[in-house]
């Protein structure tokens, strides 16, 4: 097994900096493990004090966490349903109005178009929660997978994914995205969303492997091993269950972080094109009239900020309820 | 040790290779690199296939790739599309860069070491959680949102700074945009100082160093802090190159003619040798921090020794 580098430490210095998990998985899988077997299979209903019901426990009490699952919630219902705030059409605009202020009907004012920014605002939230969930799933399975197959097999394969992880951890991810999407000509969400699946999946990877590596070395595991589990059994029922929380924890956070990214590419020009409707691309826009109508800039990027704030705290809440070192 | 260094300068081979490789093809993918010699307008199709065999374009992508690497080896890096040789324009952009980085990591161990230290120590009291409130908005701000409201309050409400750096970019105008730059790294050091310092705080040696009565502040400078600053070291040290391949957001906002700027304009005129090149070199950057980081470790800790 090649030596373990500082930063591969699972729960080291940059797991913060991390890649993102859906939140819905996160706590879909603390709840459901609590009433009954989990999705994995282990332990009877309601076994008493395993580190999820205590987590979940934990996180019920934990006012960071209801607040930030109360603004993901929120920001979930109007991105499937976004009439159920704003009745007009995003993309419906009158020039005459351009960078009028706040005005009964329109309390968020208009931008450089004529159009309305509270609706482009609210629009807003359905490309992002879609870029930073699909982002997350696909980074999760990818690296997760890999990397876990990696932390249990060892060897060649283990070797070989650590140098790969080592090739993309080598590009910086804005000038990767600047060079991979400035081609891209699609306006759907779809290129970003593979863009960071491709350079964000060797972060779980690392993350998956280094807690496989962990779970592998623990005394049942080598009971099972010696009353002839198979390698799949193993994998399944002893390794995935004891080693998925940090990747769950990484996961949430970096789902926010996949959020800014995306605004970040569309501030640049090269993540969402035009007609999509992205607070990166509106806050790029905003940034011309920044002297003259500041409010086009402020909405979208408080929205912005306030989202990836949401996603963060929920992976903090979720970590310190994971983690029994920090109790 | 030497074997270690050794060791590791070996593995770095491959990644490099893997890396600019990867490069190279995203620049091949990008699109037609002759596009961009006409002007706005299309090549005429003889004067394009004369500058393809000219650039050597119509050969296979690993043939191009390794002649590629070839010249660079011999520091030939290719000529930009106005001309220029690439190695010139990384004259002017590098050092332009390489200061802004340094203000960066300047901020990063100032603040954010004394932040960590002074909320570690005070672990749950009202400065603790001002200040990790504090570092939590600023992680979620991204950068360019940070860049254009300091732009916006300082550079043009309050005439504080200029909102443009000029083409020289003294230190003196690049500290704003090094603050910008610096703004997440320094949340993170901030947390993981204070992470680090709690954690250390209960350690048998600090026990005891203040059992035997040291001075508080030689307990904290001498014997927590420099145990604690290990995790941090790391963090800055692969952070060196996170910062010079994240200027890009922050340059382009203060209008600075850095690395990314450079590379900006590479992208836009599809000039694939300016982009591969300054590319290459950051990764080379990254590669060193990332050794150093590693011997750095078995300098401050010296329970790791490298066989």
């Amino acid at each position: 097994m090649p030596e373990q580098q500082p930063w591969e430490d699972p729960s080291g210095a940059i797991s913060g900096t991390g890649a993102g998990g859906a939140t819905d998985l996160a706590m879909e899988e603390g709840g459901s493990l609590e009433k009954s077997p989990g999705p994995d299979g282990t332990g009877p209903a309601g076994k008493p004090r395993s580190l999820w019901s205590d987590a979940w426990r934990d996180l019920r009490r934990n006012p960071v966490f209801i607040i930030s699952a109360l603004i993901i919630l929120f920001l979930v219902v109007i991105s499937i349903w976004p009439s159920l705030i704003a009745d007009r059409d995003p993309l419906s605009c009158d020039l005459g109005k351009a960078q009028e202020g706040s005005q009964p009907g329109h309390p968020f004012g208009f931008d450089g178009q004529g159009c309305d920014v509270y609706t482009r605002t609210v629009y807003g939230a359905r490309t992002s929660v879609t870029v930073g969930v699909c982002a997350t799933l696909g980074v999760s399975l990818l690296g997760g997978v890999l990397g876990g197959l990696a932390g249990f097999f060892g060897g060649v394969w283990d070797a070989v994914l650590s140098r790969i992880t080592d090739v993309f951890f080598g590009i910086p991810v804005v000038l990767g995205g600047l060079v991979f999407l400035s081609v891209v000509t699609s306006s759907t969400v779809w290129p970003v969303i593979g863009f960071i699946v491709l350079l964000g999946w060797p972060q779980i990877a690392r993350i998956a492997r280094g807690s496989v590596i962990t779970a592998k070395q623990n005394d049942y595991v080598q009971a099972a091993r010696a009353l002839g589990a198979s390698n799949t059994r193993m994998m399944l029922r002893h390794i995935t269950p004891n080693a998925v929380a940090p990747v769950i924890v990484v996961a949430t956070i970096a789902l926010g972080t996949y959020i800014s990214l995306e605004a970040t590419l569309s501030f640049l020009g090269v993540g969402l094109k035009p007609p999509a409707v992205s607070w990166g691309i509106d806050i790029s826009a905003a940034s011309q009239y920044i002297r003259n109508a500041p409010h086009m800039l402020l909405w979208p990027a408080g929205a912005l900020a306030i989202t990836v704030l949401a996603f963060i705290m929920l992976g903090d809440a979720v970590r310190d309820a994971l983690d029994p070192k920090l109790r | 040790m030497g074997r270690y260094v050794i060791r590791r300068l070996l593995q770095m081979i491959p990644v490099f290779f893997g890396t600019t490789l990867l490069i190279f093809l995203m620049v091949n993918v990008m699109g037609d690199p002759i596009a961009g010699l006409c002007g706005d307008r299309q090549c005429d199709p003889a004067t394009a296939a004369r500058l393809r065999a000219e650039f050597g374009l119509d050969k296979p992508v690993w043939q191009q790739y390794a002649t590629y690497m070839g010249n660079v080896f011999t520091g030939d890096f290719g000529t930009a599309f106005n001309g220029q040789k690439v190695t010139e324009l990384m004259g002017t952009a590098f050092p332009i860069t390489i200061r802004l980085t340094i203000v960066a990591i300047v901020f990063e161990i100032v603040i954010g070491i004394t932040l960590g230290v002074l909320t570690g120590l005070r672990r749950g009291r009202p400065i603790d959680t001002t200040v990790l409130i504090l570092t939590l908005v600023v992680i979620s701000v991204p950068t360019f949102v940070t860049g254009l409201l300091l732009q916006l309050l300082l550079g043009v409400e309050w005439g504080v700074i200029k909102p443009s750096v000029s083409s020289e970019a003294p230190v003196d105008e690049l500290i704003v945009p090094g603050l910008v730059l610096a703004s997440v790294s320094l949340a993170y050091v901030t947390r993981l100082t204070r992470t680090s310092i709690a954690e250390n705080a209960r350690a048998d040696y600090v026990r005891t160093a203040v059992a035997k009565g040291l001075p508080r502040r030689r307990v904290v400078v001498r014997h927590l802090l420099r145990n604690s600053l290990i995790p941090v070291v790391t963090f800055i040290g692969t952070d060196v190159g996170a910062l010079m391949g994240g200027a890009i957001v922050t340059e382009r906002i203060f209008n600075i003619h850095g690395v990314g700027y450079q590379l900006y304009q590479g992208i836009l005129r599809q000039n694939s040798q300016t982009v591969v090149g300054f590319v290459t070199v950051l990764v080379l950057v990254f590669l060193a921090a990332n050794l150093i980081v590693d011997l750095l470790y078995a300098v401050l800790d010296p329970r790791i020794r490298y066989a």
